[in-house]
């Protein structure tokens, strides 16, 4: 590490239908909290072209003083061999001392890719910031906390976790926008092709932003039984999320899935509903700020972390809690 | 020591490939101290051809990019076409190496798959994975680096009549200097703690008592 080197971000800025990821702006925060709020902060809007990521990069540099952009038909997808390829040419061109990304799964899959590329290792799935190049994040699903400290030369590369880092409303400044020119076909370019993505459109809250997240277990005991949940999250305005043995049996996809290796969610409420708490499942709730479970055995592990535990058949719970509680969206 | 979970998967999925046809042979990989060697013999009871073992003085400085290095290095010489790994070990939850050592060997990656299908002409591979949105569909080049992930298969117990033949089959010992790799590391842990932990809670005996707390105690609604 170079102490003479003047700290400089780039922050990897994922967006879709027109707007920056809310992970990305926590990516944001999180450089802003590493690097201190004078260091520059530069997001990183690529794609294929086209109005969405015009208004990507509109939305951008709404808040963001500085905006790097790259429009290649091989950023329409996102694959990791040209976006890793993209972070490597950004990084040459702008010799920041820290990369950032949110810990989505394209996070997950780009950056440890070109951090590879650029000969440095990454420090993933950062829950907190305590200098510059020392991060702690989880090990062991959740249960210890790893300080880890970069002493590399070249770019410290962070991935974080969104709800670890709240976004924040940035400053109202006008962009300075760069293009760069995006490479071309060569060495695992173009050995990767995109087919398709099957997602279910929803009107509910993205789990990872939600104020209030209800979850169902294998206790469920089918798909439809889901709907049960479904009538309270809309009462609620809430998210629907998933234990591992309710996606593995089939009842839900699997992006509604809560834990190590699934979502991790960090609502102001969180009910659990038939869900037995295993390690696993907790590993993606403990940073929720109220968690209730509802369980009809008394000594499931769940009930070890719930703030509000009742021990009560679901489907006599559910029916008489969608009655009864507030119809309110936060 | 026991073989971590999505190793496991990702070794019972190669065992399949071998088993349609699609491939010849079937390498399990290993680093570290000896405990290594039980694993690797899980992987040859389980069906695998042969083991490697890269054998250094202690596990904790193999980082993922000194593991991402050394795979680097046995690829070249071995020539797989297709790479599998586990998406993560469940000890440090890194989820990298599979995709550091796919940017080192200029390899199309497929992380984190849920379904494994090789072309009749052994070419290419469609990859389905498990991501924020949804299950996305990909389609890779051979050779390539996949990633398993819980739900690509269950991996099968090992029989008694296969842990016997295991112990006949080879296991390779080599070592990092042998692999021209220099294992180094810009990553140091400083400590280890545990995470606060959550005040205990309350259990409550009525919907009613349920809401009455969340209104007027913890006032989330």
């Amino acid at each position: 590490i170079d102490p003479s080197q003047a700290s400089s971000a780039l922050v990897i800025a994922e967006h879709g239908g027109g707007s920056v990821k809310n992970g990305s702006i926590s990516a944001v925060a999180a450089a802003a909290a590493a690097l201190g709020d004078s260091s520059p902060v530069t997001l990183l809007v690529a794609g294929s072209g086209g109005a969405e990521l015009d208004a990507a990069i509109q939305h951008a540099s709404s808040a963001h003083p500085a905006v790097l952009v790259a429009r290649s038909p091989l950023l329409g997808q996102p694959l990791a061999e040209p976006w890793a390829e993209l972070l490597v040419q950004a990084q040459k061109k702008g010799n920041y001392s820290h990369i950032f990304a949110a810990s989505s799964s394209f996070g997950k899959d780009v950056l440890p890719r070109a951090a590879a590329l650029l000969g440095v290792s990454p420090i993933t799935d950062v829950t907190r910031t305590i200098d510059q190049h020392t991060y702690i994040r989880p090990i062991y699903a959740g249960n210890a906390m790893a300080t880890v400290r970069f002493k590399g030369s070249g770019p410290c590369i962070v991935s974080i976790r969104a709800t670890s880092f709240p976004a924040v409303p940035g400053l109202a400044l006008t962009g300075n926008r760069e293009e760069i020119y995006v490479m071309s076909s060569t060495g695992a370019i173009g050995k990767s092709k995109w087919i398709g993505l099957s997602s279910q459109q929803t009107e509910r809250p993205e789990l990872g932003a939600a104020k209030i997240v209800i979850s169902g277990g294998r206790g469920l005991k089918s798909a439809e039984n889901f709907e049960l949940l479904e009538k309270l999250a809309d009462k609620l305005g809430a998210a629907v999320g998933a234990s591992r043995a309710a996606v593995d049996a089939g009842f839900v996809p699997n992006d509604m899935q809560i834990g190590q290796t699934g979502k991790i969610v960090a609502p102001e409420l969180y009910i659990a509903v038939g869900i037995s708490g295993a390690i696993q499942h907790l590993a993606g709730i403990k940073d929720s700020k109220v968690i209730v479970a509802i369980n009809k055995d008394r000594d499931a592990p769940i009930f070890q972390v719930a703030d509000y535990g009742l021990a009560m058949d679901l489907f006599e719970a559910l029916p008489e809690l969608v009655a009864k509680v507030p119809s309110k969206r936060l | 020591m026991s073989m971590n979970p999505f190793c496991e998967i990702a070794v019972e999925e190669a065992l399949r490939i071998k088993e349609a046809g699609r491939a010849s042979e079937v390498v399990v990989v290993s680093m570290g101290g000896e405990q290594c060697v039980e694993t690797i013999r899980t992987g040859l009871a389980m069906g695998a051809d042969r083991g490697l073992h890269v054998i250094t003085q202690d596990s904790s400085s193999l980082f993922p990019l000194a593991v991402a290095k050394l795979l680097q290095a046995l690829v070249s010489s071995e020539q797989p076409r297709l790479l599998l790994l586990g998406k993560q070990a469940i000890d440090d939850d890194c989820n990298q190496t599979g995709q550091m050592v796919a940017g080192l060997l200029g390899w199309p990656q497929a992380t984190f798959a849920s379904k494994v299908s090789i072309s009749d002409d052994k070419e290419s591979v469609c990859v389905e994975r498990e991501v924020d949105g949804g299950i996305e569909t990909i389609q890779l080049q051979l050779p390539a680096v996949v990633t398993a992930d819980l739900r690509l298969n269950t991996p099968r117990y090992a029989t008694l009549p296969n842990i016997m033949k295991a112990k006949k089959k080879s296991i390779q010992r080599v070592t990092p200097e042998e692999l021209n790799v220099v294992i180094g590391s810009d990553l140091e842990v400083l400590e280890v703690t545990e995470p606060p932990k959550r005040k205990a809670g309350v259990m409550v005996a009525s919907v009613d008592e349920l809401l009455d707390k969340l209104k007027n105690e913890a006032r989330v609604f």
